[in-house]
């Protein structure tokens, strides 16, 4: 499993109400059911996916997070995940509301435009940046929104959204990410994963 | 003697209060099981069929002597695998494969009932079905399913018993029938009734029967339960046995001649006035009125977990309509998963082999059939 999930799975708390926000083939969610909660569901765009996950024996409903988020009610789980998908809605702000509106947590991961490949790609080469976890090309690309861990961190505050954890991942390494330390972690960070609420 | 002595039946003593008002008793149930109840009695499958079908799931049916409406979905090593679940379907009541219906004896008249026969309810018909649980001393369903008018009977049967099915699978049907859905019933009853030899629904004692009406109101539905591609696919425009087109009204266009063979076999097994009582209750079907406008309200007292399915190309009961079941379960934070299956086979495609329904269905119910198991250790 992605280093990524670990890390999601271990802020969940034990036998909490989760929801799966995109939750693909049902990986994540598997692991939190078998190991945290049981009570977990999940939401995917993809048909493909969902029976993949009714075959593992998950709940999900097929359906766009953007648009059939609206039918849960509010704070009726305690956490909603969401795993590098912010980027690629139309609007990410309603997004980002509605997980804070139906969970009373959310875990947000957003895969970071601002490492520092990313500027060496742009600024040297002069495409757009390609790697390991923004694979695509510009116009293939899911994502419409993309941001860097900095942009994130800020509109949250702007929100006046509070942080419960920030981590970055590095590599394989997870570190804490701060105000003070922003700048740093938002050159070296592949991955900004953050517990918040409202 | 009568076709259906060979059949299983089981009368119903109780009384039961029928929504129009009257009460019934002593009636029978017709139906059929297939695999083994063990012993625990956990894994009970109750199927309930659609509008055309009837208690003959899969196998040969006796009566017919066709293949089973659900023969792709059930059987040993399918979906609802036989060697493992114990599947019961019992023919609605107002159907005319043995249950209590409009061409059942009256015995006070020594004549069938015909149109005397009460007006019946999809909620009727669950009522009526669930003696079968006492029947079979089963407490709980492992599960209910079933497509089209089977789903209504599904969402109104969690509704009416909320503890009595582990699981629930809706397929392709609605939580109130939509008035598209009561136009093309009323055609098809119309058709019917406008057939002289109806005569009222007098018609048993008379040697004759509203066959070329019952056949149109066939033909015109099968139209629903297909789509524009499929048909397109299967027939464009293609001649019937000719080279070019007669100027008449014989059946020119390979789709004429299916529709018109379509609707002679059918009036062969299928009583014209139980099509009439079928339809009205489809079309009374309507969970959110009766709770108010507020469908979340008919599963709150349940623990059922649910499967909803829908297909892409179903427009007699499409996606949207089946994803309304969804949201209200899920605004009451029920257990539902939601998965629309792409085919291009139309409303029937819940009849046919359409392998991603088949392995999602079975998936859902050896996940489930398993969790079961996991939760007793």
């Amino acid at each position: 499993m992605k280093k990524e999930f670990r890390i999601i799975a271990d802020l969940v708390e034990k036998n909490s109400r989760v929801l799966d926000v995109g939750c693909g083939d049902g990986e994540l969610m598997s692991f939190i059911y078998n190991n945290i909660s049981q009570d977990i569901r999940g939401i995917e765009i993809s048909k493909t996916n969902v029976q993949k996950c009714v075959s593992k024996g998950l709940i999900v409903i097929e359906g766009d997070a953007e648009k059939d988020l609206y039918q849960f009610t509010d704070t009726s789980f305690d956490y909603v995940i969401l795993s590098q998908t912010l980027q690629a809605f139309l609007n990410p702000e309603n997004v980002l509301d509605e997980l804070l509106r139906v969970g009373k947590k959310a875990i947000v991961t957003i895969p970071n435009f601002g490492h520092w490949k990313m500027r060496l790609n742009l600024l040297f080469k002069g495409t757009m940046p390609i790697t390991k976890t923004l694979p695509h090309k510009w116009h293939n690309t899911p994502n419409l929104h993309m941001c860097t861990i900095k942009d994130f961190f800020n509109f949250c505050d702007d929100k006046e959204i509070k942080f419960i954890k920030s981590l970055a991942l590095s590599q394989e390494k997870v570190l804490k990410i701060s105000k003070n330390n922003l700048g740093i972690r938002n050159f070296f960070s592949d991955l900004g994963i953050f517990l918040i609420e409202n | 003697m009568s076709k259906f002595d060979n059949i299983k039946k089981f009368i119903v003593k109780d009384k039961l209060k029928l929504d129009c008002g009257k009460t019934i008793s002593d009636f029978p149930l017709a139906y059929e099981t297939y695999g083994e109840l063990n012993s625990k009695k956990d894994n009970a499958i109750l199927v309930f069929h659609a509008l055309t079908g009837d208690q003959f799931v899969t196998n040969i049916n006796p009566i017919t002597k066709k293949d089973g409406w659900w023969k792709h979905a059930v059987g040993s090593g399918k979906a609802l695998d036989t060697n493992k679940y114990f599947i019961i379907c019992a023919n609605v009541l107002g159907g005319c494969m043995g249950s209590f219906g409009p061409s059942s004896l009256n015995t006070k008249t020594g004549k069938s009932y015909g149109n005397d026969f009460p007006v019946i309810t999809i909620n009727d018909m669950v009522n009526a079905q669930y003696f079968l649980l006492k029947h079979f001393k089963i407490e709980k369903l492992f599960c209910v399913t079933g497509g089209s008018m089977g789903g209504m009977q599904v969402l109104q049967f969690v509704s009416n018993y909320p503890d009595a099915a582990q699981t629930a699978v809706p397929i392709a049907c609605t939580s109130n029938h939509s008035a598209q859905n009561i136009g093309l019933n009323e055609l098809g009853r119309q058709a019917i009734m406008a057939d002289a030899n109806w005569q009222n629904g007098k018609y048993y004692e008379t040697n004759s029967s509203p066959d070329k009406g019952l056949s149109v109101a066939r033909m015109a539905a099968h139209i629903t339960y297909l789509s524009k591609d499929a048909l397109q696919e299967k027939f464009g425009r293609k001649l019937q046995e000719r080279d070019d087109l007669k100027f008449s009204f014989d059946a020119d266009f390979q789709i004429e001649s299916y529709l018109r063979h379509q609707g002679s076999v059918f009036v062969d097994r299928f009583d014209a006035n139980s099509y009439l009582y079928i339809t009205r209750a489809m079309d009374y079907f309507d969970l959110n009125k009766k709770f108010e406008g507020n469908l979340s309200k008919a599963f709150e007292k349940s623990k059922t977990k649910f499967l909803i399915i829908s297909f892409t190309s179903d427009w007699l009961y499409p996606s949207s309509e089946n994803k309304e079941i969804v949201i209200a379960l899920n605004s009451i934070g029920a257990d539902v998963g939601y998965v629309e299956i792409e085919s291009d086979k139309g409303h029937d495609s819940f009849l046919l082999d359409v392998p991603d329904f088949l392995q999602t269905l079975g998936n859902f119910l050896t996940k489930s059939y398993e969790r079961l198991n996991e939760k007793r250790i």
